[in-house]
């Protein structure tokens, strides 16, 4: 057991109440900004303090309310990366990642291991530069950097990529990844970006109002979201209330369809969420009449909105996302849905 | 030959509240920036209040103070400290009159201060002690040097005071600015002027070191300080 965290909060009207486990791999905190996923890191960091709860890392007391253990930020041995990377102003990126090497006391040693730093991230040429004239890429680098070589039992990612060009960010996603692969230790990396936690995170949770619902595998989580929130923080675009009329058959008031589901409905069944890309003009299945509404065109796909042809005057229209080689001549008369792509979602 | 111990006076009176007013300057600035609001608003007007008084009135209330019948004045005589009448009062006056500024400025630094360098330094294991000198102040230095530099230019000027508390007393306690009023007051023309003239050109150099830290400063952002 890397990490388990079981924290309250309460700053003003928001209450956190987080609690979860992180092993050896890269867990990701997928949420909304201002659902308390920063400060469900700075309380683990030691940067904030939870008003009860208990922090164990690897077998030490991080913090415990019980126990009156509330370690400071510098005795608890955890990386935080910050959205800004918070780089010293005043010192290269040399300097800068020697801040990281404090406790090394022999003076040549500490040369040696940044120099090594350098080398792994690819940054020596620039060593003597100031963060401000780094590139967002750079500045990422020497702020990781100077956590590895400080060798944190637990390394937190705060919204690593949202300062970055949107073109850099696949880049720099894939370097992080194959630089981070058997690191060995836990990472957790909290983001809004649910293509980032996708492709970066072995397990993820997603967070709403200061709570961590479920966590499970990613891919698991995105084939299977169970909540609204997961469903649509993870892209789902059509979500409407639903009841269950059969073992495997769930009614949609809003679009006025009876929808059959591969897997058995339990009870307690909220809603149903399609994502845009599961429509298909050539299903069988759960194929019902629609009216286009309007469509748009994207560089490499189709995004129609449309509605079923039963569907309540008030309920929002239905998206529906394609690739342009499976453009039809016309719009399509109906459309359906794989049974195994309809998303139950359950109350919380 | 003009006797110069008022330049000498002055500069060892401005250089020691200097001093004096960038360490609790900053002191107290660091500890009203992370205070609560209403707290931090009494405070505030009191740490600014010797800002927007007529200097006179700031020696009125250093005279209750430090008088050697006043308790403290009494004490502090008992330790071979005079400040009345004796040129360390001119300390004491100047470190009043320009601590706002220290205060003020450096504040407004430090309230700006990106709090995510403080605590990645934490996270790294430095020490608070080294963040603060390190880090804090590195990047609060343009407001702090500003601060610094007011003060010092505001000490060396300070008049209404010092002339209350240690009055003018040639070779003793005359500063400058003390000079230049005795002198004009007795018909010394000549003698003001001569003051004067080194008044402005303390100032003019103040000025201009300011100037050129600013743009050395520019550069140094250019170069990716």
């Amino acid at each position: 057991m890397a990490l388990e965290v079981n924290i309250e909060k309460q700053a003003g009207t928001f209450r956190l109440q987080a609690a979860f486990s992180c092993e050896k791999e890269f867990l990701g905190i997928l949420g909304a900004s201002g659902c308390g996923k920063s400060m469900t890191l700075k309380c683990i960091a030691g940067i904030e303090r939870p008003d009860r709860g208990r922090i164990v890392l690897d077998g030490r007391v991080l913090f415990d309310s019980e126990k009156k253990i509330d370690l400071p930020p510098q005795e608890r041995r955890v990386g935080y990366l910050f959205q800004n990377y918070a780089l010293f102003p005043g010192m290269t990126v040399r300097q800068n990642i020697l801040c990281g090497l404090h406790a090394e006391k022999e003076k040549k040693k500490r040369e040696q291991r940044a120099d090594e730093m350098l080398e792994l991230l690819q940054i020596r040429d620039l060593a003597s530069l100031r963060p401000g004239a780094l590139s967002g890429g750079q500045a990422q680098r020497t702020a990781l950097g100077r956590i590895l070589v400080n060798e944190p039992d637990l390394l937190m990612l705060d919204e690593p990529f949202s300062a970055l060009d949107t073109h850099l960010r696949l880049k720099l996603q894939m370097e992080l990844k194959s630089l981070l692969s058997g690191y060995g230790k836990g990472i957790i990396m909290v983001t809004h970006d649910r293509d980032e936690a996708f492709r970066m995170c072995d397990r993820l949770g997603v967070m709403e109002d200061g709570r961590i619902l479920a966590v499970k595998g990613t891919k698991e989580l995105f084939a299977d979201p169970e909540t609204r929130t997961a469903a649509v923080i993870t892209g789902c675009k059509n979500i409407a209330k639903a009841r269950k009329t059969g073992e495997r058959e769930v009614f949609v008031p809003e679009w006025n369809v009876r929808l059959t589901t591969e897997t058995p409905v339990r009870d307690g069944l909220a809603a149903v969420g399609i994502r845009a890309h599961h429509f298909s003009p050539d299903e069988a299945e759960n194929r019902f009449p629609v009216t286009i509404l309007r469509e748009m065109e994207e560089p490499f796909e189709w995004v129609s909105e449309f509605r079923y042809d039963g569907q309540e005057a008030s309920a929002p229209a239905v998206w529906w996302r394609y690739a342009k080689e499976i453009r039809p001549p016309a719009f399509p008369e109906a459309l359906g849905v794989k049974p195994s792509n309809i998303l139950l979602l359950y109350q919380t | 030959m003009t006797d110069l111990f008022p330049l000498w006076n002055s500069l060892r009176i401005a250089a020691i509240s200097s001093v004096i007013v960038f360490f609790a300057g900053i002191f107290a600035a660091y500890r009203a920036a992370r205070l609560p609001r209403t707290l931090k608003g009494v405070l505030d007007v009191i740490l600014t209040l010797p800002l927007v008084l007529p200097p006179t009135v700031c020696g009125y209330f250093l005279l209750l103070l430090f008088g050697t019948r006043r308790p403290l004045g009494s004490f502090l005589m008992q330790l071979g400290i005079k400040l009345v009448m004796n040129w360390p009062g001119g300390v004491a006056a100047a470190v009043v009159v320009a601590f706002p500024l220290m205060y003020r400025t450096a504040r407004g630094a430090f309230e700006s201060f990106d709090e995510n360098l403080a605590w990645s330094g934490q996270t790294l294991g430095l020490s608070n002690t080294w963040i603060f000198w390190h880090v804090r102040m590195r990047a609060c230095r343009q407001g702090i040097l500003a601060g610094t530099v007011l003060a010092f230019a505001r000490a060396l000027g300070e008049y209404g005071a010092t002339s209350m508390l240690i009055g003018y007393t040639p070779g003793r306690t005359a500063t400058v600015s003390t000079t230049v009023y005795q002198l004009w007051r007795t018909n010394d023309e000549q003698g003001a002027f001569f003051w004067v003239m080194v008044n402005l050109a303390i100032s003019a150099v103040v000025l201009l070191a300011v100037n050129l830290l600013e743009t050395r400063e520019r550069q140094g952002k250019k170069n990716g300080a």
